[in-house]
């Protein structure tokens, strides 16, 4: 059949399964956007306030749903805003295909109006790109777009479509979607030698990461662990590998990770790093880091391999397969003399209280969690807040923790949260974030509204930029240094102004009574929350430190 | 023998040709913090497909590991590896452009001829020379040639094959 460029984009999006798209329009997309008007029946186009958001909102979605997200954008600023959406991703290896819209092919390369080389801009930040000033060529591109978004490690995709391919005809035949390559299975041997060093070991431990929770191996992880009563401590981005109250679970490791889970990574004489890249976060002295243990690194990129850490055992396989074949050549096993030990590290409390009755981040997250039931959906901003979801929400299942990990995004949050919304309807989902990441992107409360979804904010508002400040507390010796915007911003009365149910709360009491009415909403609600902001973070190792140097009261 | 200097190593990459490859490999050796010495893109017989040449000073084998599995995930890219040092065959290019007197002509001339590098351009005041050869084989010409007054010198920057099949 004769169809334009812009209705073979919405025909190979309705190809593979796409449903929803976030976005916003302009010149260059304006076939584009034509399209989806057409199509709106099958194709539910997602208006934000500003590109960003929609690249977050396109990510959140991936990360909760597991499909592609999607995202269109202009050229020019349109394309430009989405940068920091499409590095987020890239960063946390989240499929996603960021579809933009260029001037006509005659004026690429002579600046034209709200003209950007997009492709080269992204370069860096994407599995790979394409532009497109060929209607006939918008098919592949966009089925080869899918598969690289989603094959091995996933990640993100841009294509850039000049104004003029998308309302060129061309000829247009309907297919299946491209197949995936199969996934790289594990060596036999390597998987006996695994296996074998796991049941030698007298001291192991799982160190498992995003790539877990991506390749759906989280129950493989958990049966291994149970059979071989090896104990699990994860990445930030591997939260939810393990059930909270599992005596197993030792909880996140790094920087602000547990007592526990630091030191069994000072102690171990095996770690099993599975899905993870070792960053500066956890593996804060690379040379230092496990220095007891034979390391096992089981990835499926091979870059990831002895890049930041030497390992004993680099092993590039698709990890879900390799689980599964761990899981068989494990023997029953029980360590108790190192469960004991785990016991007591586990039993130390390293936290931050605030002076006098002010809210208490972990009381917080806590009531939270009791009222929010054992299925909903965090998303988190970047920051002091960021740290305490990870550390005190009750993780349970993968995909539930949404947070912008590797690259650290304020202003991620809010977009994100639309996007798990609308990938979960069924599900609660609740946007942890902070007063200064929450300035970056409170602007979606509009999309929220609009589209009247019932997202409740809790924002930790103690009224500086927490995480510096922390910093400069502990290593500049207070020099505050722009930490301390004393902004004048009224919060409830923002949210009333953008459509959006707006609560304050200082006390536990305040925040219940808010958080039950929250609950019942049809539509966002934002709760501001009194925060002191002299409550840190902690235990912490700083920077380049190892166990030794951890900060715990 | 021809050698390639055991301070160097070469990456040899056959590529679709693409729009924005040689970018591509560019950008992520920029970005990912390894030094190159000189990048050379050309055709092969293979309809469509390139060869790229990387020359990199970093010999470290972590580093080359890495190098080679960061550009072995571009789509483009069909096949990495790094060369090797002694079964390889190595060659570069070099123009000079230099100022002649009566003088320096017949001691360039002569140097040229050891060299077997080629006269090109002659003139009154300068002379083109043209040389092909082992990088080490460039530098040692060039070690010579700094007695004089250059004008303008570049080189290619290096191609290679590995001897057998």
């Amino acid at each position: 059949m004769l169809l334009s460029g812009a209705q073979i984009v919405m025909e190979e999006l309705l190809a593979h399964g796409v449903d929803t798209v976030f976005g916003y329009p302009g010149g260059a997309a304006l076939d584009l956007y034509d399209a989806l008007y057409e199509y709106s029946d099958r194709i539910n186009n997602v208006m934000t306030a500003h590109e960003q958001g929609a690249s977050h909102a396109a990510d959140g979605y991936a990360r909760s749903g597991g499909k592609t997200g999607v995202v269109i954008a202009t050229s020019g600023p349109g394309a430009t805003n989405l940068v920091t959406g499409i590095a987020t991703a890239w960063m946390d290896s989240t499929p996603l295909v960021a579809i933009t819209a260029n001037v006509a092919s005659h004026l690429i390369g002579r600046d034209a109006f709200q003209e950007i080389y997009i492709t080269g801009i992204t370069m860096p930040i994407t599995k790979h790109n394409f532009q497109v000033s060929d209607a006939s060529e918008i098919s592949d591109v966009i089925r080869d777009a899918f598969r690289i978004a989603h094959s091995g490690r996933k990640g993100p995709v841009l294509v850039d479509i000049t104004k003029d391919a998308t309302i060129a005809k061309v000829e247009y035949e309907p297919r299946k979607p491209m197949d995936l390559p199969a996934p790289l299975c594990i060596d036999a041997s390597d998987a006996e030698k695994v296996a074998e060093l796991i049941n030698e070991a007298q001291r192991p431990l799982f160190y498992c990461g995003g790539g877990v929770i991506a390749s759906d191996a989280t129950d493989w992880i958990r049966r291994i662990a149970a059979k071989a009563d090896i104990p699990v401590c994860h990445s930030m981005m591997g939260a939810g590998v393990m059930p909270h109250d599992d005596p197993l679970n030792l909880g996140m490791v790094g920087m602000h990770g547990t007592v526990a889970a630091n030191r069994a990574a000072d102690e171990c004489d095996l770690l099993l790093a599975v899905g993870v890249r070792f960053p500066d976060r956890v593996a804060l002295s690379p040379k230092k880091f496990a220095p007891k243990a034979k390391i096992v690194h089981i990835d499926a990129d091979r870059s990831e391999l002895n890049k930041n850490v030497k390992v004993d055992m680099a092993i590039r396989c698709d990890i879900l397969q390799a689980m599964e074949m761990l899981h068989e050549g494990v023997a029953e096993a029980s360590h108790p003399d190192w469960m004991a030990k785990l016991a007591d590290w586990k039993a130390v409390c390293s936290r931050d209280c605030p002076v006098g009755d002010g809210l208490d981040p972990c009381s917080l997250i806590a009531k939270i969690s009791e009222l929010s039931g054992p299925d909903a959906i965090y998303v988190t901003d970047v920051g002091q807040h960021q740290m305490w979801a990870a550390q005190y929400v009750h993780h349970n299942e993968p995909k539930h923790f949404i947070t912008s990990g590797g690259l650290g995004t304020m202003g991620f949050g809010y977009g994100a949260a639309i996007g798990a919304k609308l990938a979960n309807p069924g599900k609660r989902v609740v946007h942890l974030t902070g007063d200064g990441s929450f300035h970056m992107n409170f602007n979606e409360g509009c999309t929220a509204a609009k589209y009247k979804l019932p997202i409740i904010t809790v924002l930790f508002n103690n009224r500086v930029l927490g995480m510096v400040y922390q910093w400069q507390t502990q290593f500049y010796g207070g020099r505050y240094s722009a930490t301390e915007p004393e902004r004048l911003t009224d919060f409830p009365k923002l949210a009333e102004a953008l459509g959006v149910k707006g609560y304050a709360a200082s006390t536990l009491e305040e925040f219940e009574a808010c958080y039950r009415k929250a609950l019942e909403e049809e539509g966002p609600v934002w709760i501001d929350c009194a925060i002191d902001r002299h409550i840190r973070v902690l235990p912490m190792i700083p920077g380049g430190g190892t166990v030794e140097d951890m900060i715990t009261e | 023998m021809d050698t390639i200097q055991n301070s160097r190593k070469v990456i040899s990459i056959l590529v679709d040709n693409k729009p924005n490859t040689l970018a591509r490999i560019s950008s992520l050796v920029g970005r990912r913090n390894y030094n190159i010495e000189t990048i050379t893109a050309s055709e092969t017989h293979m309809p469509g497909v390139t060869l790229i040449t990387l020359v990199v000073t970093d010999t470290d084998p972590d580093v080359l590991d890495q190098i080679v599995a960061h550009i072995e995930k571009l789509e483009p890219v069909r096949e990495v590896h790094v060369m090797d040092s002694t079964g390889g065959l190595y060659r570069e290019l070099l123009l000079l452009k230099v100022i002649v007197d009566k003088d320096a002509r017949s001691s360039l001339v002569e140097i040229a001829e050891v060299y077997r590098a080629k006269i090109i351009d002659l003139s009154r005041s300068s002379m083109i020379i043209e040389l092909t050869g082992e990088p080490s084989k460039l530098d040692g010409f060039m070690d010579l040639m700094s007695e004089y007054e250059l004008v303008e010198v570049c080189r290619t920057g290096v191609t290679g094959m590995n001897r057998g099949m």
